[in-house]
């Protein structure tokens, strides 16, 4: 290391010398290998700066750039109307302003053109983008009809407008989780706006076909009148019980459509943010849970349908059901024995296990499946829940959904079943669409006798007449329904007194049109009640919902007798 | 001005010092800053910090930066030699120290903290290796009773294993490139290289086959269609959105896209905001101090400086012209700072200390002619009794 190079040159001239010969050898090679390397790097550094020229005359394909430009305006959207073709979610045009620089012969004129009527754009930026050579540029976005139309007048040259489009609800909250919403780019991200991309629109904006033009609106099932009635029953309910939520299903029974859909807490489809808080999703196709007593009408049916229990039939309900180190007991039990009927009006746990064991629970399995309860439902919605299963369906888990335990359904799914039940025993998977009745009666499936239908009819007219579901009664509209109080799990157990009330009822029950399900999360005892149970809230909730709705809906009331169920081949109404 | 009759240190650096370079290697330092302020601000604001963080520490670090390239050009070879041996003896042992304490980052440890600030020995060892191995290389050639190639391919082991470890096979690759520039640069037979040569392409293939993201790059490279290129993809449409004249400053949108976007694709991100012009006037710059710093070291007589010069201009040269290449799609994607312009507090203090290496090696020195018995060197000044 210790090498002295700078100040012995005399010494190492003498070493030169010396080797005279290798000296020469050491100075050329290291020379000319510098020169190599100068060569190489004189030609990769040529070719980066050629591959860089390149890219640079790749530049300038100003087709692409227009049209990049203008996708990035808000694409147009269908309305969505109600099935009276009342609005609910339109497009608000609004226009963006852009100049086409080259295109402008005098860029004073229309500088000074521009900010007679903006005066903010009176900036160096703007004029410096004016002077440019540019072939597009944005000038201002979302400017007012008048200023469009003062700038219109002035007959500028190389100034355009275009349309950007904006999605506005103009029933705000009322049908949220209908509709759904939009993202900035006007793409549906929920609800039906999500649908209808998927179902068409997202194809047809690519091709660019969405820019200016008016679209067909898309009609849906629902009835906003029914709809904002269902909600503001439901949301009085919810203040006055105190509940968690609340949720309501109108259904039209012969052909599946969705009338009303609500759950509360809702969100304004105009405040994106809000549709993305946990607590104001849709329960009622996204949530899942254990429905409680109005799964026995379907097990009932399910029973009587396959013939090996009929109506008559006793069971024994004298004793509570022991079953894997727990025990199953009636919420004011009768102690005796119970006819089919009295099973389900008196809504007895050991009656109804009784009448599933006598059918089977092979039979159970594959009715609950033919109703649509065990698999995930399809709709046009986006985001429905999955069902959730017992892990094994044995003994025990088979009892406990006979009463509606142990398999959690989303309540658009029960209201499906119960629409089924009361039908004339048709299935039909629910649609937020219109659909006729003839289109209803080809997709329909038949899952039940019209015999079980009609005792079905009979057992929930009766259960509003003398069993949970009193307060239910409308004068004049016949309503029936099996009323469900379904304890919660709380920290893995089943609490006392903490509940999910729902009341599943349809009217007129002679030959019933509409099915209304009311499910109330947690309500508590309101002064001079003595249980939170179904009867007390989710019961009343029904009846003030089809006061109001029946009329709109154009259900003929009868007050011939009101308290009988009148066959449906002595009616005569149409 | 100072006087060329001055004989204080100042004016003999200043005389002495080649300013062409010097200038280009400024130049270079402010673009980086510059080109820093269009690269940096998305990749702060992902990481949660101050948009300008990597701009602020950038400019913080050039001071120093910058001095130690100034303090190092004013050495003689000889303190060169001993600094470039103090620096690599202490980069040896925290080199070794990151495979113990480094931390964790990417799946490599690189990084070891000192005294509060984190630096990336390997980085520093780079050009001290090279300083060493072009002085026992030329005292190898001098002198026949040294092995100077043997102690060479030894302490190149030494520092290749540890990068292998690391692992940093970037580094370990511009290594070895740069090892064999030296050995060619000194003159290696044209019979060694080509056996070398065909070792070196067996060295590849073996890559290819054993290691199965090398292969996936370099398939991705030669046939874009069979894997995800979309870092590439998005460099390219980069330089193609810049245009010849950049979109203007904190216009572009590719960097928020690009995960490197102010160390590894800093280039293609520069080329969105500040365009084409500005890239081919910046890879002008790097070929003029490369070209510059190869010229000067052909005429250095003395073979250590000629070969330490050279080395460590080739490898600036390769650092620079790899990491563009890639920008641009020319070569497989291979993680390479730009030297002097990507953002990194250990790549600018290396590169520094490289360049304030070649600045003092290629200052003029006396020279002996062809007649080696005429010298010329500075006269002193009659000194004033």
């Amino acid at each position: 290391m210790a090498r002295k190079a700078d100040s012995s040159f005399l010494r190492r001239s003498n070493v030169n010398q010396k080797h005279g010969t290798s000296a020469i050898r050491l100075r050329g090679p290291g020379r000319s290998r510098i020169f190599f390397a100068m060569t190489i790097f004189v030609f990769v550094y040529g070719a980066i700066a050629g591959r860089l020229i390149l890219l640079g005359l790749q530049d300038g394909d100003p087709a692409e750039r227009f049209l990049a430009a203008q996708s990035s305006v808000a694409q147009a959207r269908p309305d969505i109307v109600d099935r009276n073709g009342e609005i609910l979610a339109t497009d608000i045009k609004s226009a963006a302003l852009y100049a086409e620089p080259r295109k402008i012969p005098d860029t004073d004129e229309v500088f000074d053109g521009l900010i007679s009527v903006l005066p903010e754009l009176d900036t160096p930026s703007i004029k410096k983008r004016l002077e440019s050579n540019a072939l597009f540029t944005w000038l201002k976005r979302e400017i007012s009809v008048e200023q469009r139309q003062a700038i219109h007048a002035l007959g500028l040259p190389g100034v355009g407008f275009r349309e950007s489009n904006k999605r506005f609800y103009p029933g705000g909250q009322t049908v949220s989780h209908i509709l759904g919403t939009v993202n900035v780019d006007n793409q549906g991200l929920s609800g039906m706006e999500k649908y209808v991309d998927q179902a068409w629109l997202k194809d047809l904006q690519d091709l660019g076909f969405t820019q200016d033009r008016t679209m067909e609106p898309v009609k849906l099932s629902v009835d906003l009148r029914v709809q904002h009635a269902v909600r503001d029953e439901l949301r009085r309910s919810m203040e006055y019980y105190k509940a968690k939520a609340a949720m309501g299903v109108v259904l039209k029974a012969d052909t599946g459509e969705v009338i009303a859909m609500t759950s509360l807490p809702d969100f304004d489809p105009n405040n994106r943010q809000q549709a993305l808080e946990k607590a104001r999703m849709n329960r009622v196709t996204g949530g899942v849970f254990e429905m409680g007593s109005i799964f026995k009408g379907i097990t009932i049916a399910m029973a009587l349908d396959s013939g090996k229990v009929k109506l008559e039939d006793g069971f024994d309900a004298t004793k509570p059901i022991r079953v894997a180190g727990q025990k199953i007991d009636d919420f004011h039990g009768k102690r005796r024995v119970l006819s089919v009927p009295e099973v389900f009006i008196y809504s007895s746990n050991i009656g109804t296990i009784k009448v599933m064991q006598k059918a089977g629970i092979e039979e159970q399995k594959a009715f609950l499946k033919k109703v649509g309860l065990t698999q995930k439902m399809t709709t046009e919605i986006p985001g429905v829940a999955r069902p959730l299963l017992p892990p094994k369906w044995n003994d025990l888990a088979a009892m406990t959904i006979s009463f509606g335990h142990g398999l959690g359904v989303t309540p658009l799914q029960m209201a499906v079943a119960g629409a089924t039940l009361v039908n004339g025993g048709k299935y039909l998977e629910p649609t937020f669409l219109p659909r006729s009745e003839e289109d209803a009666d080809k997709l329909a499936q038949q899952v039940l006798k019209p015999e079980t239908s009609e005792i079905l009819r009979y057992l929930n007219r009766e259960n509003v007449l003398r069993g949970s579901g009193r307060r239910a009664a409308v004068p004049g509209y016949d309503v029936g329904g099996k009323t469900g109080t379904a304890q919660k799990v709380v920290n893995g157990r089943y609490a006392e007194g903490v509940y999910l009330n729902s009341f599943m009822s349809a009217f007129p029950m002679s030959n019933p049109e509409y099915l209304v399900l009311i499910v109330l999360d947690e309500p508590q005892k309101v002064e001079g009640q003595r249980y939170s149970t179904a009867g007390w809230n989710a019961v009343p909730t029904t009846a003030s919902v089809i006061r109001r709705i029946a009329p709109m809906l154009g259900v003929v009331p009868d007050f011939a007798d009101d308290a009988e169920t009148i066959p449906v081949s002595y009616q005569n109404r149409n | 001005m100072v006087s060329r009759t001055d004989r204080s240190a100042f004016a003999e650096w200043l005389w002495t010092i080649d300013r062409y370079m010097l200038i280009g290697i400024f130049t270079l330092m402010v673009s980086g800053l510059v080109l820093s302020l269009a690269a940096s601000p998305p990749v702060a604001e992902r990481l949660g910090l101050e948009s300008f963080y990597f701009v602020k520490k950038q400019a913080l670090f050039l001071i120093p930066s910058a001095a130690v390239m100034l303090g190092v050009s004013a050495l003689s070879p000889r303190y060169i030699r001993r600094v470039a041996l103090v620096v690599f003896c202490v980069m040896l042992v925290l080199l070794l120290g990151t495979l113990f304490f480094g931390s964790d980052i990417k799946g490599a440890r690189r990084w070891v903290s000192l005294f509060g600030i984190s630096i990336q020995p390997s980085e520093f060892i780079k050009p001290v290796l090279v300083v060493i191995i072009a002085f026992l290389l030329s005292e190898g050639r001098k002198a026949q009773d040294i092995p100077g190639q043997l102690i060479s391919i030894l302490l190149f082991g030494i520092v290749a294993a540890m990068l292998v470890a690391q692992p940093d096979f970037g580094q370990t690759m511009l290594l070895t490139i740069v090892l064999f520039a030296l050995f060619f640069l000194n003159g290696l037979s044209w019979l060694a290289i080509v056996p070398l040569g065909l070792m070196g392409i067996l060295g590849v293939a073996a890559g290819f086959t054993y290691l199965p993201h090398v292969r996936g790059r370099i398939m991705r490279f030669l046939d874009p269609s069979s894997g995800d290129t979309y870092q590439i993809d998005k460099a390219i449409d980069s330089f193609i959105a810049g245009g010849w004249l950049g979109r203007g400053v904190g216009e572009g949108t590719v960097k928020r896209i690009l995960p490197d976007s102010h160390t590894d694709f800093i280039f293609a991100v520069a080329a969105e905001e500040y365009g084409i012009i500005v890239c081919v006037v910046l890879v002008t710059v790097f070929a003029f101090v490369v070209l510059r710093g190869l010229y000067m070291a052909t005429q250095d007589q003395d073979p250590f400086g000629r070969l330490a010069s050279s080395g460590l201009i080739v490898m600036f040269g390769l650092q620079s012209t790899i990491n563009m290449a890639v920008n641009l799609n020319l070569m497989p994607a291979k993680g390479m700072t730009l030297p002097l312009i990507s953002s990194g507090v250990s790549s600018l203090m290396a590169i520094s200390l490289t360049m304030g290496f070649v600045l003092a090696l290629t200052r003029k020195r006396p020279q002996p002619r062809k007649n080696p018995i005429i010298t010329v060197t500075r006269a002193a000044p009659v000194q004033p009794a």
